[in-house]
């Protein structure tokens, strides 16, 4: 049941922190990195508009949780490490 | 009641003057005529150092109350005013500013909206944005504007509230024209309004936040809110409004024992309205002029009355209906149109209150003073004259009429 107007906050406020929005459903298509192929540009990194190419000191990942598979990384990606794959 | 200073001050001035001693974070403004000397003296306190307010000389309206929205949701305290075209060029962010429950205060001197382009008096540039969730307060001199701005504040902010207020003082009438002013010491006014604003914490998943944007706690204002939630926040809005009237009265309570000075309950102001049979409604500054009229005819044996609306929304519907009720003939003074409606929009909520009653006043419709027409002594007069005809008559077709229009 979705809640009524006396138990949601004032002002338009989200009733949940947008850490609980998990946006990465809207997505069709997946960003797949081959580590193989990368060598640790950090391009996707900067260009990705969600910030959900992650890197944690030592290789490139994704979130899933909110990529929305838009395909700019796979773009700007210089060696083609990422291939952007259909959701099944 | 506490001792005032007397200052020579036209309405711009005095609402100047009251920011001032506000303490206000942020003013963004943008110039436009009749409100023009209100940034002007703003702005040269903040030269002078009078005051600690931020001031974003921004380059139109609509970033004038954009940027208000964003340095309101961080908490700080806000004004900005602006007349006709520029409130129109605010419209989008107006409607903004309500449903963020952000406590600005504007003040809006009231001018025509173009076109053709006019700079003097008439109410259809706020009158235009009765419906977006601000709080109006139609003062009628510049006394009354000054304490209005004080008052604004303490409601905007009052937590069962929150919500935007314009306070509205008529284009040339008002904001040019000097007066004797009344002032309260600085620091009675802090006291009176506190030296801060206070946040409302809010629920966001059962954790508690207060409600500005903080690094500290993130916090999204404005996102997008569709079917599923829209519709409650909007019923939110529609609570504030309900719990508003209170809330002004209460203030307007406070204020009169601080200062001495009060305008009817804060909603309404009768004036002579009691054993009156023929009554005027009006707002603004041709109040002042239709109770000189009350006076001059009740010398002659008229049992005439006014009732001035000062706080237009929230619509104070129980005491205009309490005040009018019993009075055979009222006319409502307009000075705005709703082209195409029933008439002016004071009229049609007036008319609206009274349609499910038998036993109601005749209720006539005067359009006067677009653009700037002088309402003078003489045209009340006339109304009043009009209305005292209908006396023992039934409800003549034509309810709309034009005051001080050539045919
Ligand atoms: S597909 Fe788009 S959203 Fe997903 S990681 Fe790549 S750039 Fe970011
Ligand atoms: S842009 Fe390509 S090569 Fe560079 S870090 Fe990203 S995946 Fe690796």
């Amino acid at each position: 049941m979705k809640k009524g107007w006396r138990e949601i906050p004032i002002a338009g406020m989200p009733w949940v922190p947008a850490t609980e929005y998990k946006t990465g459903s809207w997505r069709s298509f997946k960003p797949v990195i081959d580590h193989g192929k990368c060598v640790k540009c950090l391009i996707c990194w900067v260009y990705c508009p969600e910030g959900s190419v992650k890197w944690d000191g030592n290789k490139v990942s994704i979130d899933y949780e909110y990529c929305k598979g838009c395909g700019i990384c796979a773009e700007e990606c210089p060696v083609k490490a990422i291939e952007m794959l259909k959701e099944e | 009641m506490i001792s005032q200073q007397v200052l020579g001050m036209n309405g711009d001035e005095a609402v100047a003057y009251a920011v001032k001693q506000c303490n206000v974070d942020v003013v963004a403004a943008y110039p436009i005529t009749p409100q023009t000397i209100i940034v002007e003296k703003f702005s040269e306190y903040v030269a002078n150092r009078e005051v600690h307010t931020e001031f974003v000389p921004v380059e139109s309206e609509h970033s004038a109350l954009s940027a208000c929205v964003g340095a309101s949701a961080t908490g700080a305290r806000v004004f900005t005013s602006t007349a006709a075209n520029g409130l129109a060029l605010m419209h989008e962010i107006v409607y903004i500013a309500a449903s963020l429950r952000l406590p600005i205060v504007m003040a809006v001197v009231n001018r025509a909206l173009s076109g053709p382009i006019n700079i003097h008096c008439d109410h259809s540039d706020s009158m235009a944005e009765r419906d977006s969730s601000w709080i109006q307060i139609y003062t009628e001199d510049a006394q009354e504007a000054y304490d209005s701005v004080i008052q604004a504040f303490k409601i905007a902010e009052n937590h069962e509230v929150l919500l935007p207020v314009m306070v509205t003082l008529d284009g040339f009438f008002i904001s040019h024209t000097l007066q004797n002013v009344s002032v309260l010491p600085d620091k009675e006014v802090l006291s009176f309004i506190g030296e801060r604003r206070v946040v409302p914490e809010i629920d966001v998943g059962g954790k508690k936040f207060k409600l500005k944007l903080d690094p500290v706690q993130p916090l999204t204002f404005g996102p997008l809110d569709l079917y599923d939630y829209y519709f409650e926040h909007k019923r939110q809005q529609v609570e504030a409004m309900k719990k508003a009237p209170k809330v002004i009265e209460k203030v307007s309570r406070e204020y009169a024992s601080l200062s001495g000075r009060s305008y009817g309950n804060g909603l309404v102001e009768p004036y002579k309205l009691e054993d009156a049979e023929v009554a005027v409604v009006c707002l603004g500054s041709t109040s002042g002029t239709a109770k000189y009229v009350v006076d001059d005819l009740r010398k002659r044996g008229l049992n005439v009355g006014c009732l001035r609306v000062r706080t237009f929304r929230p619509f104070p519907a129980a005491d205009i209906k309490r005040n009018l009720t019993g009075k055979e003939v009222v006319g409502v003074l307009d000075r705005s149109i709703s082209f195409g409606g029933l008439g002016g929009p004071v009229f049609t909520e007036i008319e609206a209150l009274f349609s499910d009653e038998t036993e109601k006043p005749k209720i006539i419709n005067y359009v006067y003073g677009l653009g700037g027409r002088d309402m003078s002594p003489q045209l009340i007069e006339k109304v009043f004259m009009e209305l005292n005809e209908l006396k023992g008559k039934p409800l003549p077709k034509d309810t709309l009429r034009f005051s001080g229009l050539r045919e």
